[in-house]
């Protein structure tokens, strides 16, 4: 087995798990690069089938490219698409900076659609490799009733045995990707010849490294226009995955701020 | 401010790059444990600058950071990335980062070392091949030293490299050093951990992290950028014996799929494979997969698998898969070695749930070998196991596991423990036989609310066992009917419990080996014994071959039991077959069979003895009924109250 046959293998051991242990899950899918890779080893996990909704909680303000993927995909794969909006800005804590106030968007309507749908897992794909308050995830992570993240209360997490119980009423967030590093993501899409959103790929010396909203999202300098080149970016860049998201840098605690109220 | 530790995978310290993501290059898995304040943020910050591993900027920024505090340079800032982390100056939870050395890609995982936050600890070192004990050289081995030490021992991790920090609080005495590196040696060794390196460093100014300084030049051993690189990736387990722990089974399609993870050995479509505990047989029909399936290539450990077999058995989710001959032992009792991580202590009594990979079984506490506080390494009374301390235990589970001992196999050898659902401890299996010890939970047998003379006047009886033994078809369930319909029919209370019936059942999770057939017996007794206490007459017809276990039975019923010895000879037995037991055992299909060899003990005290090829059926059952009025089971009035009817 190579380093992607076993990040593959222990996700889908994770899926597994994820969908044998909770009653009523669902996958987050923001169309983004990870989340794509994820509904694909859902696919592995389920033999073809993704056997629970996809869920994307729609801030109105994705990318034009973003809704075409997936209305495109969302057919194609059979995927049960479930979209749910967002409230209004006004709905939101006005102390957090602008573009986390904006972002905060997206917790309220995840709280949304939690409530409407009664979920007791939502699969999510964030990784380790990615912002500093995420490596101390756990792969199942309890959520609060208010969705909130307690940080200092997390349950012990080892061998692969995991807490799958939530309290009445609160979820779990379940992390099969949590293990894989932004360039393991580009290298499985290429070795699985996953699709993807054209706006990754460098045109006139830009390209995202990650999508967000249009509004909080900015590309960074780049000549990678295939995924072979952008695995040689990586090789050697030293500017951080979410340089060009907004809401990470405005205070040096904003990020943090939002996850533990329950944000991604 | 943002607080990304690296996502860039990076050139190597000499400049060579290699494929991306490091696909070739081995990858180690290490965890940085230690007494709180002894350095384990601050080596891994000035680890992650020497191999040029920080994202751009990260240093100004920490540099930002400390200065806003008023504090010195903090490179311990970089990984404590929780504001209540950099507020109280230690590490809450475990986080990863990753680096390379020459030969290897590291992940990092830097553990806290704070006492309440141990299980933050085991959550990071369990997942590693490789450990870094840090200890301050001027505080020396502490409790919380020895306790990690101690931990990395039970969760197996077998490579351990001491570095002693803060040697520029010692002005780099070699003696000190000596002094730390002689008693930290001396406590892993009484584990059985040798360490791989013991190396003298100052993690703030970067003596001995990857390069060997002036200041330490008396000292000869690797650095610690050396050591890392000659740490090893965790052993293939594919050499091991086939363990497939079932983890579901889907049905989407017209395919019946049990899919798992492969936790050690291999497999492959056409092999035979034992599904444990229940020890049924099959083929893998296919591997299957998705996009291309099936897969005909063998598969190995590590693989999350999916398999269709050649016939329609009953599997369920915590199965375990294994090629006959080296399937794992099932069991009901466990001895094992476990760390506590809960609030309340764990007693003798206490009802948990274990969970040995997906299969969970409730559990009870039987006894407490043994209670240390891994800090100390004083044995403690053996009462309970407090919080953060390790014990050994005996437990028995309420379902039988299939399990091996973790010497033999690692992977599937360990448990956790779950209360209230959530994970409260975790350990390794030592042996799966635990001692036949009683489980000493407080029980309080609940009497009835009626009084045996009151339903002897209603049954006009008294409570008895009748227990038949004798060869398979010597008669035994034929004459438990007829005298089951006789006693009905004179007013009694007859309830039949037969062998075979049972085994479907009660006794299902039982096999034939002579340890199970002993259980099978008392169990019978078990049961037969509370029906003959409530006043009914509970007959059994069971082979119970062994002239012990039977003795056993009679223990437990006590003057309640009567034997029955169904003496048909044996070849009338063979003759007779009704279930076709004889002639599939002469052709070698049957093993373990009671009949053909001779296994059979006969009763040498039975209370009667009865030839069904000499006497009909109605005449046997007359000479039963003989002998329980005889020996004060039955009441005569009841005979002459039927009469009367």
């Amino acid at each position: 087995m190579d380093h992607l046959d076993q990040l593959e293998a222990q996700s889908i051991y994770i899926f597994r798990e994820a969908f044998a242990r909770l009653k009523k899950i669902a996958l987050l899918w923001s169309l983004g690069k990870d989340s794509n890779v994820m509904i694909w080893l859902a696919r592995k996990a389920f033999f073809g089938r993704m056997p629970f909704p996809a869920l994307h909680v729609d801030t109105g303000k994705k990318f034009p490219e973003m809704y075409r993927f997936r209305d495109h995909y969302g057919k194609e794969w059979e995927l049960d698409l479930r979209v749910e909006p967002c409230p209004p800005i006004d709905a939101v804590d006005p102390t957090l900076p602008p573009a986390a106030r904006s972002a905060a968007r997206k917790t309220e309507g995840l709280k949304m659609a939690l409530a409407k749908f009664g979920f007791d897992g939502l699969i999510a794909g964030i990784r380790r490799d990615e912002e500093a308050t995420r490596a101390k995830e756990r792969v199942f992570s309890p959520r609060g009733l208010e969705g909130n993240w307690d940080v200092r209360d997390q349950p012990p997490e080892f061998w692969d045995h995991f807490n799958a119980s939530p309290p009445q009423g609160a979820h779990l967030r379940i992390h099969p990707i949590l293990h894989w590093t932004e360039a393991d993501i580009w290298a499985y899409t290429k070795r699985e010849n996953i699709p993807i959103i054209p706006l990754y790929l460098s045109q006139n010396g830009k390209r995202y490294r990650s999508l967000g909203d249009q509004d909080i999202t900015n590309p960074v300098n780049s000549t990678a226009s295939t995924i072979d080149e952008i695995l040689i970016e990586l090789e050697r860049t030293k500017v951080p995955e979410r340089a060009g998201r907004a809401l990470d840098h405005e205070t040096e605690d904003a990020f943090e701020r939002l996850r533990v109220a329950g944000y991604l | 401010m943002n607080m990304i530790v690296t996502s860039a995978t990076r050139a190597t310290l000499n400049g060579t790059t290699s494929m991306p993501n490091g696909t070739t290059r081995p990858q180690v898995r290490i965890v940085i444990v230690g007494h709180v304040d002894h350095g384990k943020s601050t080596l891994v910050g000035r680890l992650l600058h020497e191999t040029g591993s920080l994202p751009e900027g990260k240093l100004e920024m920490l540099k930002a950071v400390s200065a806003r505090r008023g504090m010195p340079f903090e490179w311990s800032f970089l990984l404590d990335a929780l504001q209540t982390e950099r507020d109280q100056g230690i590490t809450i939870d475990t986080t990863q980062i990753r680096f390379r050395t020459n030969s290897r890609d590291i992940v990092l995982i830097d553990a806290p070392g704070h006492a309440e936050f141990l299980r933050n600890m085991i959550t990071g070192a369990s997942q590693a091949d490789g450990a870094v004990l840090i200890i301050d050289a001027l505080e020396g081995v502490r409790d919380q030293t020895r306790r990690h030490g101690y931990l990395l021992h039970l969760l197996g991790v077998k490579q351990v490299a001491i570095v002693v920090n803060k040697m520029d609080r010692v002005d780099f005495s070699a003696d000190r050093f000596k002094e730390i590196s002689d008693e930290i040696s001396a406590h892993l060794k009484s584990l059985g951990v040798t360490p791989t390196a013991v190396i003298p460093i100052s993690a703030r100014d970067g003596d001995g992290v990857a390069e060997r300084t002036d200041r330490i030049g008396w000292y000869k051993g690797p650095t610690v950028v050396e050591a890392l690189d000659r740490l090893e990736p965790a052993r293939p387990l594919e050499a091991l014996a086939l363990r497939l722990p079932v983890q579901a089974i889907y049905k989407f399609d017209d395919r019946r799929i049990v899919a798992g993870r492969i936790e050690s050995g291999s497999l492959k479509a056409g092999e035979e494979i034992v599904i444990m505990p229940a020890g049924k047989i099959a083929k893998i029909k296919t591997v299957e997969s998705w996009p291309v399936t099936p897969v005909a290539s063998r598969q190995g450990a590590g693989r999350s698998v999916g398999i269709t077999l050649d016939r329609e058995l009953f599997v369920e989710r915590g199965d375990i898969i294994a090629h006959a001959g080296t399937a794992p032992r099932e069991t009901r009792r466990l001895r094992a070695r476990i760390f506590w991580l809960h609030d309340k202590p764990l007693a003798k009594g206490d009802q948990l749930l274990v969970r040995c990979g997906p299969k969970e079984s409730r559990a009870t506490v039987v006894a407490i070998e043994k209670a240390v506080d891994p800090g100390e390494l004083e044995s403690s009374e053996n009462k309970a196991i407090g919080r953060n301390h390790v014990g050994e235990i005996d437990v028995s589970l309420s379902n039988p596991i299939a399990t091996d001992p973790y010497t033999e196999n690692p992977r599937t050898g360990r448990l956790v423990i779950e209360i209230s659902g959530r994970i409260a401890g975790g350990g390794l299996v030592l042996s799966v036989d635990a001692g036949q010890r009683a489980v000493p939970v407080d029980i309080v047998p609940v009497e009835s609310a009626l009084r045996p003379d009151e339903r002897s006047a209603r049954y006009q009886h008294n409570g008895a066992v009748v227990w038949l033994t004798g060869l398979p078809a010597s008669g035994k369930s034929t004459l438990a009917k007829a005298l089951e319909r006789r006693l009905f029919t004179i007013g009694g209370s007859p309830i039949l419990l037969d062998g075979d019936t049972l085994r479907a059942g009660l006794n299902s999770d039982l096999g034939f080996s002579a340890a199970d057939r002993s259980e099978n017996i008392r169990r019978l007794a078990e049961v037969a014994t509370h029906l003959a206490r409530n006043g009914h007459i509970a007959i059994v017809a069971a082979v119970s071959p062994a002239r012990e276990d039977r003795a056993t039975a009679r223990r437990i019923a006590d003057t309640t039991f009567r034997e029955i010895y169904v003496a048909t000879p044996a070849e009338v037995c063979e003759s007779r077959d009704p279930k076709g037991h004889y002639a599939k055992a002469r052709s070698g299909a049957l093993q373990s069979f009671t009949g053909i060899g001779n296994d059979y003990q006969p009763p040498q005290g039975a209370e009667l003895t009865i030839d069904t090829s000499t006497r009909s059926v109605a005449d046997a059952t007359d000479a039963i009924e003989q002998m329980l009025k005889a020996s004060g089971v039955l009441f005569d009035e009841a005979v002459d109250l039927a009469a009367n009817i």
